[in-house]
């Protein structure tokens, strides 16, 4: 009565070369953590940058003089010079400003994370994980509508022009992320150093800035880099809070050629480009850094 | 207690107490050392002997009891940790060497920032220091770029660079290869020699029974027989010991 089941020969796990219960799981595709955006802008071969910086001009040489309208490409041509020089590098200006304080408030918030008053540590942890979690444009409202446009110190008016605000307002969530990677650089030098340094008869404060932090720069360099990168790319936020960086540059170049809607892809493409490039090396050297800092301590 | 004189126990230790959390791993040890003796203090791993020294400067608190480095309580309210430390040098396992630093810098960092000496007075110190552990034209290489045995050897000059009274080994040969940890040795017995108070935590029997003066056997938190090597290592008395001793000769 027994039948004998017959095996299916369809399904045979040793050829397809592994038990499948007990595969471990492997997730695909670069790690979303914070260095997704620079990974993958480091990932880009460097000659697709270079083949559009020759296309992009051939482009417009091969359409001009064929037709007495101007083609997009052409008009974006003649206002080139403006949107870099008068947009973009006031979007480099921001971004440098915003770092330089982000990084100088970051450096010492970080610390304070590692600090041994458990006050201070609780109290700069709610301002890093408040920073670091809440949408940057919020922030960037806030920080417009709530500070003064002038400060007034000892009878000097100091004028408090709206961009200098948006660069308060990046600086922030910037800091706050700085302060994280300041602490843990610094958690991650062994606490045997610490130990040796205590047994020499130095105090914690010069323990922290003589041995700690020195060793610790070359590790903190690739995400400082990495969150430069990140800020610069949101810069274009300030756009909406009325400062004349390039989108606003390029949307009133556009409305100045008629606002046609075939202005758009080139005129917005030139901007995104130009962050592109500007981030391209730094996301290079981040990533290359970020791999030789990585096995060696 | 500041009225100590030489003649006294340079380190002395009276009943203590250390325990982590419920754990507790020192259960009462007592221990006299004397200007210029060498100490072992050997025993199975976990009985507590790293902490013993640890505690000595004060790395480790402790829960109770005294220990007292020339006269001064190591453990009280009134501790001034600089002046411990300049009476205490400490040589660990892993060596723990600032790997930014030159061998030379290693030497010279602490007596420089620490006890704000003059920068070219401990520069020919260091130097003195890197040629007396035999490690002359390494001055400015990075431990990175050293052997294990030549980075023990500038911890431990580094260590005497702040010209301690004592030193403490922490089990400093345990992380070297076999070849390398000869040279370890005979740095610490030039050490012995010269009349430098040593108290060695180490596995290395035969060294143990070379160079010390005296032998602590430890086990569980308690020191189970002590005497001088000779005696030590033939006329053991409690079975744990002789069980120990079996093991590791």
């Amino acid at each position: 009565m027994a039948h004998k089941m017959p095996v299916p020969m369809s399904w045979n796990p040793v050829d397809k070369g592994a038990l499948p219960v007990l595969l471990p799981f492997t997730p695909r595709g670069p790690a979303y953590d914070d260095f997704f955006a620079t990974r993958w802008l480091a990932s880009i071969p460097a000659f697709w940058f270079l083949a559009l910086a020759t296309l992009f001009p051939a482009m417009v040489m091969a359409q001009a003089g064929t037709a007495a309208i101007r083609t997009p490409l052409e008009k974006l041509f003649q206002w080139m010079p403006f949107l870099f020089t008068q947009g973009f590098l006031f979007n480099v200006l921001i971004s440098v400003l915003a770092m330089a304080i982000g990084t100088a408030i970051g450096a010492f918030a970080g610390l304070a994370l590692i600090s041994r008053s458990r006050i201070l540590r609780g109290v700069i942890r709610v301002y890093v994980t408040f920073f670091r979690n809440v949408p940057w444009l919020v922030l960037l409202f806030i920080v417009l509508l709530s500070f003064p446009f002038q400060l007034r110190i000892f009878g000097t008016v100091i004028p408090f022009p709206g961009w200098f605000k948006t660069v308060i307002g990046l600086a922030l969530p910037v800091s706050a992320n700085i302060a994280e990677v300041v602490r843990g650089a610094v958690q991650s030098v062994p606490t045997a150093q610490w130990e040796a340094a205590e047994s020499l008869g130095f105090t914690r404060r010069q323990t922290i800035w003589q041995i700690i932090l020195p060793q610790c720069f070359k590790r903190m360099l690739p995400p400082w880099m990495n969150w430069y990168a990140i800020l610069t790319m949101s810069t274009p936020l300030c756009s909406l809070l009325g400062v004349g960086e390039i989108i606003s540059l390029t949307r009133q170049a556009m409305e100045a050629e008629g606002n046609q809607p075939e202005l758009l892809i080139p005129f917005y493409g030139f901007a995104l480009l130009l962050f592109l490039a500007y981030c391209y090396p730094i996301a290079r050297l981040t990533m290359r850094l970020e791999r030789r800092f990585a096995v060696k301590n | 207690m500041t009225n100590w004189t030489a003649d006294q126990p340079i380190v002395r230790l009276r009943d203590v107490h250390k325990s982590f959390g419920q754990v507790e791993v020192i259960r009462g040890i007592s221990m006299d050392v004397m200007r210029g003796e060498v100490i072992c203090i050997i025993g199975p791993s976990g009985s507590g002997k790293s902490t013993l020294i640890r505690c000595i400067n004060a790395l480790n608190d402790i829960q109770a009891g005294s220990i007292q480095v020339e006269g001064q309580e190591v453990h009280g309210p009134k501790l001034d940790k600089l002046a411990l430390r300049r009476k205490v040098g400490m040589v660990f396992q892993q060596y723990n060497l600032f790997p930014h630093k030159t061998a030379l810098q290693n030497v010279m960092m602490a007596p420089i920032k620490v006890l704000k000496e003059k920068p070219a007075e401990v520069e020919a110190r260091a130097r003195a220091l890197l040629k007396k552990v035999r490690l002359e034209g390494k001055e400015n290489q990075y431990p990175g770029e050293l052997s294990g045995g030549q980075q023990q050897r500038v911890a431990i000059a580094r260590s005497l660079a702040m010209q301690p009274d004592v030193m403490l080994f922490d089990e400093v040969t345990a992380a070297l290869d076999p070849e390398t940890v000869k040279e370890v040795l005979v740095t610490i017995k030039d050490l012995a020699a010269e009349g430098m108070t040593c108290i060695l935590v180490t596995h290395e029997m035969g060294f143990a029974r070379e160079v010390a003066d005296h032998i602590y056997f430890t086990d569980r938190g308690i020191i189970v027989e002590h005497g001088p090597p000779a005696e030590f290592f033939t006329q053991a008395r409690d079975p744990r010991t002789r069980a120990f001793l079996d093991q590791v000769l």
